[in-house]
């Protein structure tokens, strides 16, 4: 066996590190959206890019989401492999009639003849201190249209292994990248990233007995802390990363609220309406035997996304996500 | 018998009604930017005037400065600065009547503090604070507007519905370059000139979209032709010559609230700063471009002939550059001050009538802070018996 010299790598890198062998390996691919090219995109994910693969490949577009993902379209209708840029979460709503109307639905309305292999990038989410319209946490909008794959990495390999899968897929992919994990590191294998499991696959981040959080994207990191903060209450918990929105991980998910007989969702878009709503649904559906509790939520609140000043009262935290777990005691208080 | 079987009896004619106009000429805008300052034009402008655009001109400067400082200082979290661009912003402000309406972009703090808002409450997006710290109605200007081009239709709807009221209220909206290419701006065009509604766009081409140069944005001969195919007028002005962008705007205004419909502006100018603070603009652009901008600066054109023509001294500069000074430093001062935020406002305007899950959270926000309060007495009690 050789060993791997694994280096500090930040998520943005990784994501980066995948377009660009996604770009080397497939001609088709290309990359497109607002400041991708000579700037790097805003957020340096693409940095570099244009210089190796030229203008043709790395497209800075006009300033038209509604533009760059129907003329998306018609690329990959024509063999290509777009993957676009939305800027940030709240600017891609210009974007949403050509999503929901063709991107969703292409394959299924020419029974298969034409799908659409596109990846959305889509920053999302909080606690970066963003103005109005960069912070919203929209993927509940997406996951509620079906057509589309919604995935959302929270480490810095399923970064770059995930964005080469949604890549690969011959169906249209969400990518939600959690603004607030771009500069996290991790020690990664830059030399040579793996790919990870196919798109749909969960990953469990923590073993534990005592209740599962579920959760992914942004809120893994703040599950994985409350996770370690309750051991002082006694409690061993499991933290189950989802990585997929849809398809929906039953499998991973079940067994470990099985194991645990008791669960949590927590993610920080608001909760009415919200994913969370759906997991616990499907839990108790394939767990009501087992459940010890009710599956609660911790979500943001059901609010217009606050100013940066506020929005820590907003963003569930660690302190919120201990109290669920502390009334998963369902016995003790009813 | 079928239209086909009728071959032999067919006879061309003209097609009915319909004809393409044929002369779009009044709707193209002139083959330069109009120019006022340094040209015989200039003398027929009111002195005044000149001088209270020089005073706005400076006083914005001085603003855009201090904001940018405040960025660094950690004050505001994020400052688009539109050093460069004064002579559009204050234009814009100044050629409205109270009751008329301003529609400002994100990068318009300018606009809004010349048109009378309070320097502070303009920044509250940027500072994070609140989303929009004033209420829009008390000066007529609409929140600032992050989503690019989405104020334009409500600066057409809004003109629109005062004109069905009889109000004789102009709207003027304010786009970037880049925003041209949203379709809204399309939307908003073509539904104000259908309409004739009495709105005016103002088009500021600082010549970047972030890092987007123009050329990739448009492949139109100039940003103002986009008009004649709305069928609405297009002017080109130089952006950076305060007296011509008034002008032109001043025109347009009048033509709208004449019942004339809308025009839309675009005003030539240049961003001498970064996008925003956040910014790195070594990577899009060389330090060439900007320099030959400079030269063309607007406060300097301004200076230039009100000097020339004995409109302006030394003492009067002097005046102009104190009160600009008095005004960044009591924004200073009071940017200084943290603000007090109470998180409870969370829940205040989400609905006229909260629903039952806010209420609800609500009292779980209320119990956190309870909570926390009673931790943060229970510290310093047992801090003060050790002690
Ligand atoms: C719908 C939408 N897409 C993307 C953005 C992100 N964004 C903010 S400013 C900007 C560039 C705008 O350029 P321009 O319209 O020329 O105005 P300027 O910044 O030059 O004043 C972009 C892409 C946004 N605010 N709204």
């Amino acid at each position: 066996m050789t060993t791997v010299a694994l280096k500090p790598a930040t998520m943005a890198q990784a994501l980066g590190r995948a377009l660009r062998d996604a770009m080397a390996d497939d001609p088709t691919v290309h990359v497109m959206g607002e400041d991708v090219g000579t700037l790097g995109g805003v957020f340096r994910v693409t940095d570099g890019l244009a210089k190796e693969f030229g203008e043709d490949r790395v497209t800075d577009t006009p300033l038209a989401e509604a533009g760059i993902l129907g003329t998306a379209v018609g690329m990959a209708m024509y063999g290509l492999r777009p993957v676009v840029e939305m800027q940030f979460d709240a600017f891609a709503y210009p974007a949403f009639e050509q999503l929901i109307s063709h991107v969703a639905r292409m394959r299924n309305r020419t029974r298969g003849a034409m799908p659409l292999p596109i990846t959305v990038r889509v920053p999302y989410g909080g606690g970066i201190g963003g103005v109005e319209h960069h912070s919203d946490s929209s993927e509940a909008y997406y996951i509620a249209t079906p057509g589309l794959h919604v995935v959302t990495p929270a480490t810095v390999a399923d970064a770059y292994g995930l964005l080469r899968a949604a890549i690969a897929s011959d169906d249209p992919v969400v990518f939600l990248e959690p603004k607030r994990l771009y500069w996290s590191k991790d020690t990664w294998n830059p030399d040579e990233p793996q790919a990870v499991d196919p798109i749909g696959r969960a990953a469990v981040r923590r073993h534990g007995r005592s209740a599962t959080l579920i959760t992914y994207g942004p809120s893994v990191p703040v599950c994985m802390e409350a996770a370690e903060a309750a051991r002082a209450e006694g409690w061993d918990l499991e933290v189950v990363d989802l990585r997929s929105l849809v398809p929906f991980d039953d499998e991973t998910v079940s067994a470990s609220v099985r194991r645990t007989g008791r669960a949590v969702v927590v993610h920080e878009s608001g909760g009415f309406g919200g994913p969370g709503g759906e997991i616990a649904a499907r839990v108790t559906e394939r767990c009501f035997h087992y459940l010890e509790a009710p599956v609660l939520r911790v979500a943001g609140f059901d609010i217009p996304y606050p100013p940066p000043m506020l929005e820590r009262h907003h963003l569930p935290g660690v302190d919120r996500i201990l109290d669920a777990v502390a009334r998963l005691q369902w016995e003790a208080q009813s | 018998m079928t239209v086909m079987e009728q071959r032999g009896a067919y006879r061309p004619t003209p097609p009915p009604a319909w004809q393409p106009r044929t002369d779009p000429a009044p709707l193209l805008p002139d083959a330069l930017p109009h120019r006022v300052l340094g040209t015989e034009a200039a003398e027929r402008v009111d002195p005044e005037l000149l001088r209270r655009l020089y005073a706005e001109l400076v006083r914005g400067r001085r603003y855009n400065a201090q904001a940018t400082a405040l960025t660094k200082q950690g004050r505001l979290a994020v400052y688009p600065s539109s050093t460069g661009q004064e002579a559009c912003e204050v234009a814009a402000a100044l050629v409205l009547e109270e009751r008329d309406w301003l529609f400002p972009s994100y990068r318009d703090t300018l606009a809004a503090v010349a048109r009378g808002l309070d320097p502070v409450q303009a920044l509250t997006l940027l500072r994070g604070d609140w989303h929009t710290g004033y209420d829009p109605h008390e000066h007529r200007i609409a929140p600032l507007c992050t989503p690019l081009a989405t104020q334009l239709p409500h600066a057409v709807g809004l003109a629109h519905a005062a004109h069905l009221k009889g109000d004789d209220v102009v709207a003027l909206a304010l786009v970037g370059d880049g925003g041209t290419s949203e379709g809204d701006f399309h939307e908003a065009l073509n539904f104000a000139a259908v309409w004739r509604a009495p709105v005016v766009f103002l088009v500021q081409n600082n010549g970047f979209a972030i890092s987007v140069p123009l050329d990739k944005q448009t492949a139109a001969p100039s940003l103002a032709h986009k008009a004649v195919g709305y069928g609405m007028p297009g002017r080109l002005v130089d952006g950076n010559d305060a007296a011509a962008v008034h002008e032109v705007l001043s025109d347009a205004v009048a033509h709208a609230r004449a019942g004339g419909g809308p025009t839309l502006v675009e005003a030539v100018t240049y961003r001498m700063e970064a996008h925003t603070n956040a910014d790195d603009d070594k990577r899009y652009r060389g330090d060439s471009e900007v320099e030959a901008w400079r030269a063309h600066d607007p406060i300097a054109l301004l200076e230039h002939e009100l000097t020339e023509r004995g409109l302006l001294d030394e003492a009067g500069m002097r005046a102009a550059r104190e009160d600009a000074e008095a005004m960044a430093a009591d924004l200073r001062e009071r940017m200084n001050q943290d603000p007090a935020l109470d998180p409870m406002d969370l829940f205040a305007h989400v609905y006229a009538q909260p629903t039952t899950q806010l209420l609800e959270q609500e009292a779980q926000l209320r119990a956190e802070l309870d909570a926390e309060a009673r931790h943060h007495e229970n510290e310093h009690e047992s801090e003060g018996t050790a002690r």
